[in-house]
């Protein structure tokens, strides 16, 4: 049991504002914000409002000093106070949980890393290890101390991570976006944690986080915050919603009940799309594509048109068996396929795929999967279940450890039939992947050269071209000459994609591309991705997004213990019009030796 | 331990938790540290061929209570019996020419004196180096750090940041492939070798840096650094066992010495 011996703590914005050293603006300003004895209070606003800020200043991990003499260094005004003093002379009655739960665990054992705040407060020994108990129990993770960490979920180690914060006794629980990289059950099991731990202690909280709808039920009051203005809304969650619901969407918070339409990122498919055609025209779908068109002459294309075809195709919207790629194709063949199903050629076929990380972690195992032109998989299941290795796989970028991946005729070309065989070079024109982490890919110093590193690798001749119309279409031209790294998470995501098509790869494939983002970037990413499906790109996110999943109308495919099962719940009405096999086959067989790292014993 | 609790609970609850390691793994880290120390110090007295393979013999002898697979013996010791026979050559090349000579190529000789000096160093390196690395093999970073802060009294902050730091290592790792799968997917990994890998090491350096940030605020924010006296969690000991480590590591050293000075081979 949790002493009740932690009386919870009063939070306390005056005019408050912080500038970060070598910024020349404000992250935040003007801050007037109490927080009550044990309210709970859900602040949310625009990407750079400076909510993170915010948690920051009441958990005392701003980085730097303010000097007042130095115009460079970090800068306070007004002033925030934990019970009435400054936050950091009362470190230990602010918890705070952060968003990556890879790098805030401390320690290499479960118990340790419980016990890391207890020891810095000077707790007894004996102590500590009855609070690490209680903690533990408490946020409902039954696991041995001396359990490694590197093994646990998402979901777990954010549970770790509050267990740690409740071991210290704190009066307050700072929680900043701690669920924007889980997947739904971790969500659930971190709102259960918290909901705990709240019971237990009866701690104020303030909580950050873009999908707000995960909080709502545990919060008293929902703050507006807005960049550079302070708090704009202040009151209980419903107040706020109703009469702020249009500034709350537009400042990127996932407002509950406003959730994405299926297929709402997809154009209407009234009909198979015949060859060459785009898929529907309807402005706003191509909206997306129009910085492609040809000098961008025409505002929008006809039906039945792709953009710029009268002079040469774009490969992106190029019905794959068209241009010199598909060198393997007969060509009576061809013919007949573009005329029948041009967004629904197979070009990977895996049969029981096995994959591995590295050549002992083998993760999953007999996956069978089509992947075709046109079409948009996600590739879903819990966390730790094998969803990227499988990803990197089909991108050609991990050696299958098991049965076969082989891209068609259609797909290769001229290059061998294994993916991972094929060259650096190879690769980039047939498969693009966007990583986790978009910082991963950056290879260059300004946006501009970034996009265009890909295409000069490969020597393709309109590359200034290329580079031009994907600035403007991907929002990165007033970006073109910035440093790739010092990019918002938003920009680096769209930059990461933008990178990848600059290639025109027929398949792409990305790991959690909507991860952590706010209503605002998740749309922006959300309609590229479905505009490169309706122009003939296949699409393969590994994703734990339900509104990705929805809103591209993605077969589904699911990894679980017993292997990958497509989703009962894919393509709904549109899918009458499609071909019959939507992905995948037949369920995986039984053999599937998926290890989930979920561990509960 | 007495609590402020107003329930008692049950005293295992506050026990912390029992270790299931035994034999040499239970044993304090910083006994084998201390003992490899004494160990190294009695080696460097002498360059004798006596002492080091009396030191390797006894050691040798010892290898099989630590029950480490041969695999991973070879495996980890690899290092050193690369460096080994690299070690022998250049002595038998460069050390001090004295005696017979069987080559001279005008920059190099080979000489009985260099040889002798050859041998005896590789065997000097393997007695050091060989109980350097298999004490150590499956050794647990977070015993290491709670014996250097508690027994032998290293600043809390500069161990605990260490720890953090090898902790990070694996992550780099993972870092370093997912960097090298990025450039194969955008086409530049077919070239340039020397360039990417630069590229490929500045962008590690800046994601190290930011990660070592997060991990830093997440320390932070859980009291680390904060003024008054740090607890520790897991009590470190040193007790029989570690004397015992100590002792036959230095027993070692101090008997291969006895050996030496009684053959008279000992030779400062």
């Amino acid at each position: 049991m949790i002493v009740p011996g932690a009386q919870a703590a009063r939070i306390e914005f005056r005019d408050w504002g912080w500038r970060y050293a070598e910024r020349d603006d404000w992250a935040v300003r003007g801050v007037d914000l109490v927080v009550e004895l044990g309210e709970r209070v859900a602040v949310v606003g625009a990407s750079g409002a400076g909510k993170s800020t915010l948690l920051r200043a009441v958990a005392a991990v701003l980085p730097d000093e303010p000097d007042p003499d130095d115009d460079s260094a970090a800068a306070a005004e007004g002033s925030v106070l934990v019970d009435g003093v400054a936050p950091g002379s009362v470190r230990g009655r602010v918890g705070l949980v952060m968003q990556d739960p890879e790098a805030h665990t401390v320690m290499s054992r479960v118990g340790d890393d419980v016990a890391f705040g207890c020891e810095n407060t000077g707790v007894p020994r004996g102590e500590t290890w009855e609070r690490v108990r209680s903690a533990l129990d408490v946020v409902g993770l039954d696991l041995p101390l001396d359990r490694s960490t590197t093994m646990l979920s998402g979901g777990q180690r954010q549970r770790l991570a509050l267990a740690g914060v409740l071991a210290m006794r704190p009066g307050a629980l700072v929680l900043d976006e701690p669920c924007a990289n889980l997947d739904p059950s971790g969500v659930q099991q971190v709102h259960d944690a918290v909901r705990a731990l709240l019971d237990e202690t009866g701690a104020t909280m303030l909580v950050v986080e873009h999908r707000v709808g995960t909080w709502l039920d545990l919060v008293d009051r929902l703050v507006l915050l807005e960049p550079g203005g302070g708090v704009i809304a202040d009151g209980t969650p419903a107040d706020v919603l109703r009469s702020h619901g249009d500034a709350l969407t537009a400042a990127g918070v996932w407002v509950p009940g406003a959730e994405p339409e299926r297929g709402s990122a997809r154009a209407p498919r009234p009909a198979p799309p015949r060859a060459g055609e785009i898929p529907g025209s309807v402005p706003g779908s191509t909206l997306a594509f129009r910085p492609l068109d040809e000098a961008g002459t025409r505002a929008l294309p006809r039906a039945g048109e792709i953009p710029g075809s009268s002079a040469e195709p774009t490969p992106v919207f190029r019905p794959l068996d068209e241009g010199g790629r598909a060198a393997g194709c007969a060509a009576g063949h061809t013919a007949e396929h573009t005329a029948e199903h041009a967004a629904e050629q197979d070009l990977l076929v895996a049969e029981g795929l096995g994959t591995a990380q590295g050549r002992r972690q083998r993760v999953g195992s007999g996956i069978d999967l089509d992947v075709r032109s046109g079409q948009v998989i996600a590739i879903t299941g819990p966390n730790g279940i094998g969803k990227s290795t499988l990803g990197l796989t089909l991108a050609g970028l991990l050696r299958p450890a098991d049965g076969t991946l082989r891209a068609t005729t259609t797909l290769a070309g001229d290059a061998g039939p294994a993916p991972y065989a094929w060259s650096s070079r190879e690769l980039a024109v047939r498969i693009g992947t966007v990583f986790q982490d978009p910082e991963h890919q950056f290879v260059a110093r300004t946006v501009r050269e970034e996009i265009a590193a890909g295409p000069q690798a490969l020597g393709i001749s309109d590359t200034v071209e290329r580079v031009g119309e994907l600035l403007d279409a991907f929002g990165l031209a007033h970006l073109a000459d910035a440093n790739p790294f010092t990019l918002s998470g938003g920009e680096q995501r769209r930059l990461a994609i933008a990178t990848v098509v600059a290639t025109r790869p027929p398949v792409v494939v990305l790991d959690e591309p909507t991860s952590g983002q706010d209503r605002a970037t998740w749309q922006a990413v959300v309609d590229r991705l479905g505009a490169l499906a309706d122009a003939g790109t296949a699409v393969v996110a590994v994703t734990h997004d339900r509104d990705l999943v929805r809103a591209l109308d993605a077969d589904e495919v699911v990894l679980s213990a017993t292997g990958a099962t497509p989703a009962a719940e894919t393509r709904a009405p549109a899918a009458e019009t499609r071909a019959p096999a939507a992905g995948t086959r037949a369920p995986a067989p039984a053999t599937a030796t998926n290890a989930p790292t979920e561990v509960t014993t | 331990m007495t609590t402020s609790t107003t329930q008692p609970a049950p005293s295992w609850r506050s026990e912390p938790p029992v270790r299931s390691e035994r034999g040499i793994r239970a044993v304090q880290p910083v006994a084998a540290l201390l003992g490899v120390i004494g160990l190294g110090i009695c080696l460097v007295l002498s360059l004798d061929v006596v002492s080091a393979a009396v030191a390797l013999g006894l050691e040798l002898a010892l290898l099989p209570l630590l029950r480490i697979p041969v695999r991973t013996l070879l495996l980890r010791t690899s290092p050193v019996l690369v460096a080994v026979p690299l070690t022998g050559v250049s002595i038998a090349l460069y050390g001090r020419a004295s005696g017979r000579e069987w080559f001279d190529l005008g920059f190099a000789h080979v000489t009985d004196g260099s040889l002798v000096l050859a041998v005896a160093t590789m065997l000097r390196v393997l007695a050091v180096g060989l109980p350097s690395i298999v004490l150590f093999i499956g050794m647990d970073p977070t015993d290491l750090a709670d014996g250097l802060a508690q027994i032998l009294r290293l600043p809390a902050r500069f161990v605990l940041g260490a720890l953090a730091a090898i902790r990070m290592m694996t992550l780099l790792g993972d870092d370093w492939r997912q960097l090298a799968m990025a450039r194969r997917a955008r086409g530049l990994a077919d070239t340039g070798r020397i360039r990417r890998g630069a590229s490929m090491a500045f962008a590690l350096l800046v994601l190290a840096l930011r990660r070592a940030t997060t991990l830093a605020v997440a320390m932070e924010s859980r009291g680390f650094g904060a003024p008054g006296r740090r607890t520790w969690a897991r009590p470190a000991r040193f007790g029989a066992r570690e004397w015992a480590m100590v002792a036959v590591l230095v027993g070692i050293g101090l008997v291969s010495i006895a050996v030496s000075v009684a053959v008279g081979t000992w030779r400062v």
